[in-house]
């Protein structure tokens, strides 16, 4: 029944801004900040040099990724989807398993290659230069980051209607013209979708960028704020970063609009024929082992080649200690984002409007905004307004619940559109109120996609760096610091055993989501 | 006497799109069952949900015995509700679903309650199942049963059997109409089925675009529709334009009797099943049958009269072929239709005399 015309009740509405409410309020305060120094100071910092040099290195990394990881994702969703290679599955898994390696630690391992002390120099004796600046930092992004691409990739080209390629071939195109006249168009949502989590993910990214020494906006922000103590300029950063990011968010939106009418129905029973490699099949095979092996076997190697060959001087229990102090962190930012999502998710899908839209829209800003740029605001707020939570491990937790609410919403509402509104209804005819309807009916059916949100978050959090360099408490020391400030002090085997901790409990968990996903 | 009273309810969604719900009128008495038949989208449903307080209507007033209950929150109206999807709680055995139509009753009264509901429907055995484990028909008759545990005034029944297969449709709709009569229980049935309208309801309204268009018996607003649309709508109708004196009228077959008083101008249904064909071999026969369709227990024609089509149905053993000429001949009088008026108030199609 139309549920469109009904507007949500006051206390949903209210539940489900405050996460909203909990992005924009620190991000006034950042605003606050900025305009905290005179006129002609602001002018002086505005219009630095060095802001058109952060500029141009910003887009050129973006663009240098963007580029690399569109030229490996494509490739290679159409190999494991179309084409008759074998073990597509596992390929599949293969291939998505750099998202459990992330940047800093892809950047370590590159780093740790290369140089007069690194493997290549000790194995064979020959020195390559080390790895930095433009080409490392974007080198180890595209090879963390292409999954995402590569996902949804996948996704589109399973759901092109097969028809559409037959009429071309009846009309006498060719496999090549085929696809880049009839499929290519298609793809172009996932595209899009896919660049924006890149984009979005490369103007935040700091662990890489800090490690390669390559300056960009986000790593200024870092230097200003340690080093300099220059927080006005650091917010100053923070802003400009923030309006490249809403210009990529924007642009993804105008694209997108113009490509709705390509996107091919949903629900196509027929699968597309498998494509024959043929003589092309090891050049095929070639190329998708050749990515799995720089993107997931380069890290393994060096990560064990580290942990066994020069056994660093640490022992377990300092690893575990860190973990604790990661999860400790993590667990309760799961739960409280879980929280904030629930309401929003419920809004959104119970009472579709303008209103409901805008709110889950609020809660993606904290997932776009720059984490630092994030972190920073939280800083200036807590400073501000809550002095007693400022370095505590409460501010840390906020901060990634505000952070990643935006990733716990979409499991959540699944859940809640496959919930029948008639349970609530019925319930409700069976003499219960509003909330005892809900928590006694739908509630139960949410469990699954609160804890799949939950899990989610809690899996992000784990290898969360920059928002944690800035907020954690003193002393307080998680996995990602560890591996961070060990490999920029070039102790590389005594990051090795941090590092091999998230990549293992990373790699586990995409394992199991992905396991998970193919048996539905 | 009356257990329910729907006076002018009203209710419009957009502006753009028009009511809903146009000063709706109906009552339901005792034990009755009530159907609301309408073709889809004509706002049955939403009568429905605002009956049950899931909707708020724009005007109008529900009076629940003699009780007006408009203000009164969905859980404090004591109506039950089976919805189209029956809306059994998937977490929650059958035994459970049915307690949870129990509140403030202590365990062993609920347990035993539960139990009698159980038997009530048929289901003795299956408390322990979950909804998936049971097949339609009795995930139906489970709803039913919680509806009824919970002691409501009146049920409101939502397409209850739209999905059901059609084998086991007509064996539900007999047990619930069977379960309803046991229990004594009112209930407002919606359905877009007329068949299943006609066979369950002791009474029914028939809605178009928001409007009732007529009331009454299943006999009656067959047999005696009031509008076009009714006539169309409960089965297939020849309809005829005719000038009408007195109990007869001159139409295009004729001179027929009518089935109540008319002047002037007037609109005629003639069903099918009332017109009859008789062989006309001299060769100069009024009419020329143009189609025909056997359905086994009767044989309907289409047949042209004086660049007219028309309707009937003739026994079995009654023969005719495409390009034969016949004669047709009405069985009964014509029913006067009116140009849309509507049922503002709630009036009544004066019982019939068949």
């Amino acid at each position: 029944m139309p549920a469109s015309g009904r507007r949500p009740p006051w206390f949903l509405l209210v539940a489900a801004s405050i996460g909203a409410i909990g992005v924009l309020l620190p991000l006034a305060y950042l605003v606050l900040r900025a305009f905290e120094a005179d006129l002609q100071a602001v002018q002086a910092l505005v219009f630095r040099q060095r802001n058109l040099r952060l500029l141009f290195n910003t887009l050129t990394l973006s663009f240098t990724v963007l580029v690399g990881t569109t030229l490996l994702a494509v490739p290679l969703a159409f190999i494991t989807v179309r084409t008759d290679i074998r073990h597509k599955r596992l390929l599949t898994i293969l291939a998505t398993l750099p998202l459990a390696v992330p940047g800093y630690v892809m950047a370590y391992a590159l780093i740790s290659l290369g140089g007069n002390y690194g493997i290549l120099a000790r194995l064979t004796g020959l020195a390559l230069p080390r790895m930095s600046g433009l080409s490392g930092a974007a080198a180890a992004l595209t090879l963390y980051t292409y999954p995402y691409l590569f996902l949804n990739l996948r996704a589109a080209l399973a759901g092109v209607d097969p028809s559409y390629e037959e009429t071309a071939r009846s009309l006498g195109y060719g496999r090549t013209e085929i696809f880049f006249k009839v499929t290519l168009p298609h793809l172009r949502p996932a595209l899009l979708a896919g660049w924006l989590v890149i984009g979005l993910y490369v103007l935040g990214d700091f662990g890489a960028v800090a490690l390669m020494r390559y300056e960009v906006f986000s790593y200024a922000i870092f230097t200003q704020y340690h080093g300099a103590f220059d927080r006005v300029y650091a917010a100053w950063l923070s802003l400009m970063l923030l309006a490249m990011t809403v210009g990529v968010v924007g642009l993804e939106w105008r694209l997108l609009g113009r490509t709705k009418l390509w996107r091919s129905g949903s629900g196509v029973g027929r699968k597309p024929a498998e494509v024959p490699l043929g003589r092309t099949r090891p050049f095929a095979k070639l190329f998708v082992w050749l990515v799995i092996l720089a993107a997931v076997g380069l890290p393994v190697l060096i990560l064990s080649y580290w942990l066994l060959l020069s056994p660093p001087d640490l022992r377990p229990p300092q690893v575990a200690a860190s973990f604790a102090a990661s999860a400790g962190a993590s667990v309760p930012a799961a739960a409280l984002a879980a929280l904030l999502a629930l309401p929003v998710a419920y809004t959104a899908a119970r009472y579709p409007s303008v209103i409901s839209r805008t709110l889950e829209r609020a809660a993606y800003i904290g997932y776009a905004i720059p984490p630092l740029a994030l972190a920073l605001a939280m800083v200036f707020f807590a400073l501000r307004s809550a002095p007693a939570l400022y370095q505590t491990l409460p501010l840390l937790i906020l901060a990634y619940a505000l952070n990643f609410q935006a990733l716990a919403i979409g499991p959540i509402r699944s859940a809640v559109l496959q919930a029948s509104p008639r349970l609530e209804e019925a319930a409700r005819s069976l003499g219960r109120n509003r909330v005892e309807a809900f928590v006694s009916t739908v509630l139960p059916l949410l469990r699954r996609g609160i804890v799949a949100g939950g899990v989610l978050v809690f899996v992000i959090a784990m290898k969360e760096l920059p928002i944690t360099f800035l907020l954690a408490p003193t002393g307080y020391r998680t996995l990602a610091m560890n591996v961070f400030s060990r490999t920029s002090e070039a102790m590389l085997a005594q990051a090795a055993p941090y590092a091999a901790a998230i990549v293992v409990f990373s790699g586990l968990f995409i394992g199991f989501l992905l396991k998970h996903e193919g048996s539905r | 006497m009356q257990v329910m009273k729907i006076n002018e309810l009203s209710k419009t969604y957009d502006e753009a799109h028009g009511p809903v719900a146009e000063r709706v009128s109906f009552s339901v008495r005792p034990g009755e069952i009530f159907g609301l038949l309408g073709p889809s989208g004509c706002g049955k449903t939403t009568l429905l949900r605002v009956i049950a307080g899931f909707e708020t209507p724009d005007s109008g007033d529900i009076l629940l015995n003699g009780r007006s209950i408009g203000s009164i929150p969905a859980e404090r109206r004591e109506i039950g509700l089976v919805f189209q999807d029956y809306a059994l709680f998937p977490h929650l055995s059958v035994a459970d679903n049915i307690a949870f139509a129990l509140r403030g009753v202590s365990k062993q009264e609920k347990r035993s309650r539960v139990a009698e509901t159980l038997s009530l429907v048929g289901l003795g055995r299956f408390g322990e199942r979950m909804p998936h484990e049971l097949s339609g028909g009795q995930q139906q008759r489970v709803a039913l049963g919680r509806a009824i545990a919970a002691g409501p005034k009146i049920i409101l029944l939502d397409e209850p059997f739209s999905n059901l297969d059609a084998s086991l449709r007509d064996a539900t709709r007999s047990d619930v109409r069977d379960l309803l009569k046991k229990t004594g229980m009112s209930a407002i049935l919606v359905t877009h089925d007329q068949e299943e309208a006609l066979s369950i309801s002791d009474r029914l309204a028939v809605m178009n675009e928001g409007r009732i268009e007529q009331i009454g018996t299943p006999e009656t607003v067959y047999h005696r529709p009031r509008t076009p649309f009714v006539a169309q709508f409960l089965g297939r109708t020849n309809i005829l334009q005719g000038t009408a004196g007195g109990r007869e009228a001159e139409t295009p077959l004729g001179r027929l009797p009518l089935d109540r008083e008319a002047h002037g101008a007037v609109l005629l249904s003639l069903r099918p099943e009332h017109l009859e064909l008789l062989r006309e071999d001299n060769g100069n026969a009024p009419a020329t049958v143009l189609v025909r369709e056997f359905k086994g227990h009767d044989i309907t024609y289409r047949v042209q009269l004086g660049g007219i089509e028309y309707l009937a149905h003739t026994e079995y053993y009654r023969s005719f072929h495409p390009g034969q000429g016949v004669r047709v001949v009405p069985r009964a009088p014509a029913v006067v239709l009116q140009h849309r008026t509507w049922c503002t108030t709630e009036r009544e199609t004066p019982e019939a005399v068949e």
